[in-house]
C-alpha cells in the first residue's frame, strides 16, 4: 500500500494549511503524479496540483517529495518505498493545496529581459554562430521554468527580490549568445545585491534541477564577468 | 466586461505567434491558456522543423517545391496541394525569423542551422536544436511574447464559443484560480488548443491534449475535418507512450524485432525506418500481432551503433527520458518502443488563412485542418504548420478588426454566460454512482482497439455503441467537487464531455471512410479508392450525433499517384 501524506490548503475554508494522509494500492511503476491522480480520481476530488506533460519536459509539476524538490512525474513511488510526503514549492504563496503562485517567479523572468537584443541587423538568412559559438549557451538552455531551484533557494526564501537562480540563468544564456548586443547592460543589471551577489552558493538549486543544469555554475560565472568587467 | 480586439485560446506555439503577430499588428490582443504558456505541449516536440533551406551537405539542391511534393505525397494526395506549397514556401522564411529571435538552433560547420533527415523527406531538411527543438522554438516565441507585452489570461479554461447573428463574439471561460465563470468579448477569436490525444489511452500527447478545443467550435456549429485520419507514431516509449523522436532514425537508429532482424527491409525497402510515420507504425504492429515482437508489445529501437559522443550531441533528451522513466540507457541498451497515438490531423475547418467557416473565428496548429497534412502527416512539419500558419491567423484576424467598433456584444456574452452557467451546474450536480475518470479510461481503451492502426467495420461499429454507452453513463456520475479553486474535478468532467463526442466524429467519419488512405488503415478495404474517396470529411453537430458531408481535395499540381518508399 502507498501512503500519501499532503499539504493541503484551500484558503476558501481552512485557516492554515494542515497535512492529510490517503492511502491506496499502487500499480507497478506508478509515479508520484499518477499517485496524485488517483487520489483525484477516487479518494478527493477537491485535491489541487499541477501537470501537463507527464515526461519531464514541460515543468508543471515541480512539488517537495520526501525532502527534496523534483517533478512528481519523474519520481516512481516504488523508489520512496510507498511513502510519500508531498508539499508545494516553497516561499511561494499557496493558492491551493501543491499549487503555488509563481507571479513573483515569472516576475524576476521578466525583469532581466528574457528575449535575444541583437547585435546587428537580421541578415537575409540566418545569423552566423559557430558550433563552438552555441556550444557555450548549450548548459543555460535546457531550463524548463519548473521553479524547483527557486523553492529550494534559502536566499529567495528570505528576499523576495533576489532575482533567483533561474532568472540568473536566463541572463547567462544571452550575454554567453554570440548574437545578442547588450551583455553588458545585462550583467550591469544582475551585478547588484539583488542580483548574482546576493547569491550565497549554496548549491541547492543545483543539486535539485530536475533537468541537471547548474544554475550556482551559471551565477558564479555571471559574478566573474561582473567582477573582471568581461564582457 | 473584458473585451479585447482579438482573444487567443491556447499558448503553445500556434496561440503564440498569432498573439505576437497580432501584438505587431498594433491590435489589442490577449491570449487565454488552461496552462500557463510554457507548459503547453509544444514545448515536447523532439526532432525538428521542416524547411527547406539547403544546409545540409546532402540537400544542396532540395527547394520548398520538392518539400511540398514530399508532404503531398506523404498525405497519400489527401493534402490541398496549394495550402501545402504555401507552407512550404513559407518554411525557409519563419525558421529565420525565429533564428533570429534566438532560437537555439544547432549548428552546421559553417555556422548555418543544422538539418538531419526525417520520413518521407528526400532531403535532410529537418532544423533542429538537438532533441529538444519544441522546447527551444517555445521558449524563444514565449520570449518574444514577452518583449512585446502580450496580455495573459494564465490558468482561464475557456469552455465555450459565443456567436451572435452567425458571427463570433467571445467565450467563456472558467478562471480556475477563482472557479468562476467569466464572459470575455472580442472581435475576433483564434483557437490554437492543438491537439487531442487523451481520447486515446497510448498517447503521446500531454495529460492536457484533451478534445475539448476542437469540441467547443464543433458544438457552435463549426465542422471538423477529416477528423478519422489519427497518426500513430511509430517510436513511443514502452510502457508509457512517451516520444522517442523520429530524430533517432534520423541520426541512424534501426527497429529490430525479436529475431534480431532489420524488418523494415520487408516494408519499405528503399526508405527504411525513414518512410513515412504511417507506413512505420503498421509495419511495427503487424510484427507485434504476428509474433515477432517482445511480450507481444513492443521492438527495439536500437541506437546503440551511433555511439556515445553522438548521442550525448543529438539525443541527450531522450537519453534523459529512458533513464528517468525506464532506468534504461540507449548508449548501452536498445529502445523498448511501440506505435503511439501522436497527432489527429484533421481538426476545425479554415482555409490557408485560418479562417473557419464562422465569421470572425479562426484555428491554427493542430486543433485546425487546413489541410496540409491529408491523411498522414510527415514528421517535422507538424511545428511548421504552428508557425506558419498561426502567424497567418494573427495576421488575417488584425486585419479583419481594424474597422470593427471596440465594445463586447453585452446581450449575446451575457445570456451566453448564464447558459453555460446553468449546463455546468446541471453536468457537476448528477448524483449516480459513475466514476467520470473510469469512464474515460474505458474510453482511451476503446479508441486504439476499434480506431487504431488497423480499423474494420465491425470494430468500428461495436466502438460507436460504447461511446454512445459512455454518453449516457455521463449523467449518472458521482457527484463532482465543489470546492471553488483549482477544481480540477470540474475540468475532467468538462474535457471529458469534450472527449466523447470527438471520438465519435473520429470513429463515425472512419466507419463511413470505405477506403484505406494514410493513417485511415481498413482491413476490409485495404486500397486506396480516388475514385470515390479523393475528398475530405466534414462532420456537424447534431445532438444525435455528426452529420456528415464531403468536400473536394484541391489537387493542382500533382497527380495522385501510388505511394512507394
Amino acid at each position: 500500500m502507498a501512503e500519501f501524506k499532503i499539504l493541503r490548503y484551500d484558503p476558501d475554508k481552512d485557516k492554515k494549511p494542515y497535512f492529510q494522509t490517503f492511502t491506496f494500492q499502487e500499480e507497478k511503476g506508478m509515479t508520484v503524479l499518477e499517485g496524485l491522480y488517483y487520489i483525484l480520481e477516487n479518494l478527493d476530488g477537491s485535491l489541487a496540483f499541477r501537470s501537463s506533460c507527464r515526461a519531464a519536459v514541460c515543468g508543471s509539476c515541480a512539488i517537495h517529495v520526501n525532502g527534496i524538490y523534483n517533478l512528481a512525474c519523474r519520481v516512481q513511488i516504488e523508489k520512496l518505498k510507498g511513502k510519500v510526503v508531498l508539499r508545494p514549492l516553497a516561499h511561494l504563496p499557496i493558492l491551493k493545496d501543491l499549487v503555488v503562485d509563481l507571479k513573483p517567479f515569472f516576475d524576476n523572468y521578466r525583469a532581466i529581459k528574457p528575449y535575444l537584443v541583437p547585435k546587428n541587423e537580421p541578415p537575409e538568412k540566418e545569423y552566423f554562430q559557430s558550433a563552438e559559438e552555441r556550444k557555450k549557451v548549450d548548459p543555460w538552455i535546457d531550463c524548463i521554468l519548473c521553479a524547483a531551484c527557486y523553492g529550494s533557494c534559502p536566499v529567495a526564501a528570505s528576499d523576495p527580490k533576489y532575482l533567483g537562480p533561474h532568472a540568473l540563468m536566463k541572463s547567462l544564456r544571452f550575454v554567453d549568445d554570440s548574437r545578442d548586443g547588450i551583455a553588458k547592460d545585462r550583467i550591469a543589471f544582475v551585478a547588484n545585491d539583488f542580483g548574482v551577489f546576493r547569491c550565497h552558493t549554496i548549491f541547492n538549486c543545483q543539486k535539485v534541477c530536475p533537468k541537471n543544469l547548474d544554475p550556482t555554475n551559471a551565477i558564479a560565472k555571471l559574478k566573474m564577468k561582473a567582477v573582471l568587467k568581461k564582457f | 466586461m473584458i473585451f479585447h480586439d482579438i482573444l487567443i485560446v491556447g499558448g503553445g506555439l500556434a496561440g503564440l505567434r498569432a498573439a505576437i503577430e497580432a501584438s505587431l499588428a498594433k491590435k489589442d490582443v490577449a491570449l487565454v491558456s488552461k496552462i500557463h504558456p510554457v507548459r503547453s505541449h509544444s514545448g515536447a516536440a523532439q526532432g525538428g522543423i521542416n524547411a527547406a533551406l539547403g544546409n545540409n551537405e546532402q540537400a544542396k539542391d532540395d527547394t520548398p517545391e520538392k518539400h511540398g511534393f514530399d508532404t503531398i505525397k506523404g498525405s497519400d494526395y489527401l493534402a490541398d496541394q496549394e495550402a501545402s506549397i504555401m507552407m512550404t514556401q513559407a518554411g525557409p522564411e519563419v525558421i529565420f525569423e525565429m533564428e533570429h529571435w534566438g532560437c537555439p538552433f544547432s549548428r552546421t560547420k559553417e555556422g548555418k542551422v543544422a538539418q538531419r533527415p526525417f520520413g518521407g523527406a528526400g532531403y535532410p531538411r529537418t532544423c533542429y536544436g538537438a532533441d529538444k527543438t519544441g522546447h527551444y522554438l517555445l521558449q524563444t516565441l514565449y520570449e518574444q511574447s514577452v518583449r512585446h507585452n502580450v496580455k495573459f489570461y494564465e490558468e482561464w479554461m475557456v469552455i465555450a464559443l459565443v456567436k451572435e447573428n452567425d458571427t463570433c463574439c467571445g467565450v467563456i471561460a472558467l478562471d480556475l484560480r477563482s472557479g468562476e465563470l467569466v464572459a470575455m468579448g472580442a472581435n475576433a477569436v483564434i483557437f490554437a488548443t492543438g491537439g487531442s490525444g487523451r481520447m486515446y489511452g497510448n498517447t503521446t500527447n500531454a495529460l492536457t491534449s484533451t478534445c475539448l478545443g476542437v469540441a467547443m467550435p464543433y458544438w457552435a456549429g463549426v465542422p471538423l475535418k477529416d477528423t478519422e485520419f489519427i497518426q500513430f507514431h511509430p517510436t513511443s516509449l514502452y510502457p508509457n507512450n512517451i516520444l522517442m523522436t523520429e530524430g533517432c532514425r534520423g541520426e541512424g537508429g534501426i527497429l529490430v524485432n525479436k529475431d534480431g532482424e532489420r524488418f523494415m527491409k520487408k516494408y519499405a525497402e528503399k526508405a527504411m525506418e525513414l518512410a513515412p510515420r504511417d507506413i512505420v507504425s503498421r509495419s511495427v504492429t503487424t510484427e507485434i500481432l504476428e509474433g515477432r515482437g517482445f511480450e507481444d508489445a513492443y521492438v527495439y529501437l536500437d541506437l546503440r551503433h551511433l555511439g556515445k559522443a553522438k548521442i550525448m550531441e543529438r539525443l541527450p533528451g531522450i537519453r534523459e527520458i529512458t533513464l528517468d522513466f525506464i532506468g534504461l540507457d540507449p548508449i548501452e541498451k536498445p529502445i523498448p518502443i511501440q506505435p503511439g497515438m501522436h497527432y489527429t490531423m484533421g481538426g476545425i475547418d479554415t482555409d490557408i488563412d485560418g479562417q473557419s467557416p464562422l465569421k470572425g473565428f479562426y484555428a491554427a496548429g493542430e486543433c485546425a485542418c487546413v489541410s496540409v497534412h491529408g491523411a498522414n502527416r510527415l514528421g517535422g512539419n507538424s511545428l511548421l504548420e504552428t508557425v506558419v500558419f498561426g502567424k497567418r491567423a494573427g495576421a488575417k484576424a488584425a486585419e479583419y478588426v481594424k474597422n470593427l467598433p471596440k465594445t463586447p456584444k453585452t446581450f449575446a456574452l451575457e445570456s451566453a454566460l448564464k447558459k453555460e452557467g446553468k449546463n455546468l451546474k446541471e453536468l457537476l450536480s448528477s448524483n449516480g454512482k459513475e466514476n467520470p475518470y473510469k469512464l474515460n479510461l474505458e474510453l482511451r481503451k476503446l479508441m486504439p482497439e476499434k480506431a487504431g492502426i488497423f480499423r474494420t467495420e465491425k470494430g468500428m461499429a461495436e466502438g460507436l455503441s460504447q461511446i454512445k454507452a459512455l454518453k449516457e453513463r455521463l449523467n449518472k456520475c458521482r457527484p463532482i467537487s465543489s470546492s471553488k479553486r483549482y477544481n480540477y474535478d470540474k475540468v475532467w468532467m468538462l474535457e471529458l464531455k469534450g472527449n466523447l463526442d470527438v471520438a465519435e466524429v473520429v470513429l463515425a467519419g472512419a466507419l463511413a471512410r470505405k477506403e484505406s488512405r494514410g493513417s485511415h488503415s481498413r482491413r476490409d478495404f485495404p486500397q486506396r479508392d480516388d475514385v470515390n474517396w479523393l475528398k475530405h470529411t466534414l462532420a456537424t453537430y447534431t445532438p444525435e450525433g455528426p452529420k456528415f458531408s464531403y468536400k473536394d481535395v484541391q489537387i493542382t499540381k500533382y497527380k495522385p499517384e501510388e505511394r512507394k518508399y
